[in-house]
């Protein structure tokens, strides 16, 4: 990478707002409730483990109602005058450059001019998002099920166990990448990143957020 | 927030000359990456839905009865209870009470169960809600064995099923009671019922969904009317049979 050039200041002690309150209580809220049907699934999955704690029916019931709300924190982000940077968002990991399809389908070999998010975490953010209608029709289909034909009932049973553990697995990947990556913790507990983060891991989002500031494009 | 970004801001002119035109530069010459992949997992999960039962089958019989007890897909019995606990009956202290309209009341001990004419049989249990675990084995008396034996008085109709954990109840016409595959199960799964699916001795109903087997049966009353069970008084069919049908007897041979 080049030296600073011409007409770009140094790195400062500028922090970057990376998350701001909505997303960032709106993360927090989702984390919690995705927590909570994790937890409350275990015994539900593991029959043997049923009633160790409550009894089957009230677990069964905060899973249910839990599962029903999973969907709000998000909407509730997304709409509103409140929503603006979260729809920013949505549309950063929705549309990629070339260059990013290229990264991912390489598994991270080609150079990357990296957004505010790498294509790795766009790709996660997406795949989370498409679980949680997926979740909520299958769990509707499971609680109402004298509805629909029973090979429905069987497919749902089996997708969202399916789609359930994937999301267990991307939990546990997820708290890996946190505490193995200095700086996402705090930027999403207080919000901000410092400039010389940005210029690491999002040179493209530091030079969108202030043009004159750090390494030059690429 | 000093970083809060005015959006209209960032709406810069593009840098091919049309004038008076603005683009994204988030979105422009860009791949809508994210509305595929997002729809498609989405479809992906309604093939599942349509299609998973086959799907399931195949994941099942790759996995085997091992791991395809712990993973999704595999065929696992999902563990249900009323009560949110399991009655513990020592098999020594188990008892079962056939009573009503009878003509010889009987208490029958586990032992007394071994004692009568075996039953064996290798099928699937089917839970209304969609997950299913074939090719189980059952083991047990035949319930009209056991009708036999204590002599059904005239006047009797139907029969009442209680449970160990003085919640459940189930019923069956005397009808459905005589078919060859409804049984007072001791063993399956090849060893002696577990308390978790209903030990030491359970109902099991083959035509019907799983609601209908009730588990750590007590009683057993002949009586002259049916009187729905605790499922049935919660919305389920009286008559479960397992191709949908909700009539008293099911013509379909496969099933009775």
């Amino acid at each position: 990478m080049a030296p600073t050039s011409a007409g770009r200041a140094p790195l400062g002690p500028v922090r970057l707002l990376r998350f701001d309150s909505v997303q960032r209580v709106a993360h927090w809220v989702n984390a919690a409730l995705f927590l909570t049907l994790i937890v409350t699934a275990i015994p539900l999955y593991f029959g043997s483990l049923f009633g160790v704690v409550m009894p089957r029916f009230t677990i069964e019931q905060i899973h249910l109602w839990v599962g029903i709300a999973l969907p709000v924190p998000i909407a509730v982000s997304l709409v509103g005058p409140w929503g603006r940077r979260m729809r920013r968002d949505v549309r950063r990991v929705s549309y990629w450059t070339r260059d990013e399809i290229a990264w991912l389908t390489s598994l991270g070999r080609t150079a990357i001019d990296a957004d505010k998010y790498n294509p790795g975490q766009k790709l996660n953010t997406i795949l989370v998002a498409a679980s949680i209608p997926v979740l909520l029709v299958t769990g509707v289909i499971l609680k109402w099920f004298s509805y629909f034909p029973l090979s429905w009932r069987a497919g749902s049973t089996f997708v969202h166990d399916v789609v359930a553990w994937l999301i267990v697995l991307d939990v546990i990947g997820h708290v890996v990448m946190v505490v193995t990556h200095r700086g996402s913790w705090t930027s999403m507990v207080r919000g901000t990143v410092s400039e010389r983060w940005a210029a690491t891991n999002s040179p493209r989002w530091l030079r969108e957020e202030s043009p004159t500031t750090g390494p030059p494009e690429p | 927030m000093a970083h809060w970004f005015d959006e209209c801001a960032l709406r810069r002119p593009r840098g091919d000359g049309v004038v008076g035109m603005t683009t994204d530069p988030l979105t422009s010459q860009k791949v809508p990456v994210g509305r595929r992949v997002f729809l498609g997992a989405v479809a992906l999960g309604a093939l599942g839905v349509v299609a998973g039962a086959r799907v399931q089958g195949f994941v099942a019989d790759a996995l085997g009865s091992g791991l395809g007890g712990l993973l999704p897909g595999g065929d696992r019995f999902r563990i249900y209870s009323i009560t949110g606990s399991y009655p513990l009956v020592k098999p020594s202290a188990y008892r079962l009470e056939v009573s009503g309209l009878v003509e010889r009341p009987t208490t029958f001990t586990l032992a007394d169960l071994h004692a009568m004419p075996r039953t064996t049989m290798v099928k699937s249990f089917q839970c209304v809600t969609g997950w299913r675990v074939p090719d189980v084995h059952w083991e047990g008396v035949r319930l009209s064995h056991i009708l036999e034996a204590v002599g059904v008085a005239p006047g009797a109709v139907a029969i009442t099923f209680e449970s160990y954990d003085r919640a459940d109840t189930e019923s069956l016409t005397l009808d459905q009671a005589h078919l060859p595959d409804v049984i007072v199960a001791y063993r399956m799964l090849g060893g002696p019922v577990s308390v978790q699916h209903g030990g030491p001795v359970r109902l099991y109903v083959a035509p019907m969904y799983g609601y209908k087997s009730l588990k750590w049966l007590s009683a057993i009353r002949v009586v002259d009317a049916v009187q729905p069970g605790y499922w049935e008084q919660n919305g389920y069919p009286v008559n479960g049979w397992l191709d949908g049908t909700t009539g008293p007897t099911n013509p379909d041979p496969r099933l009775t």
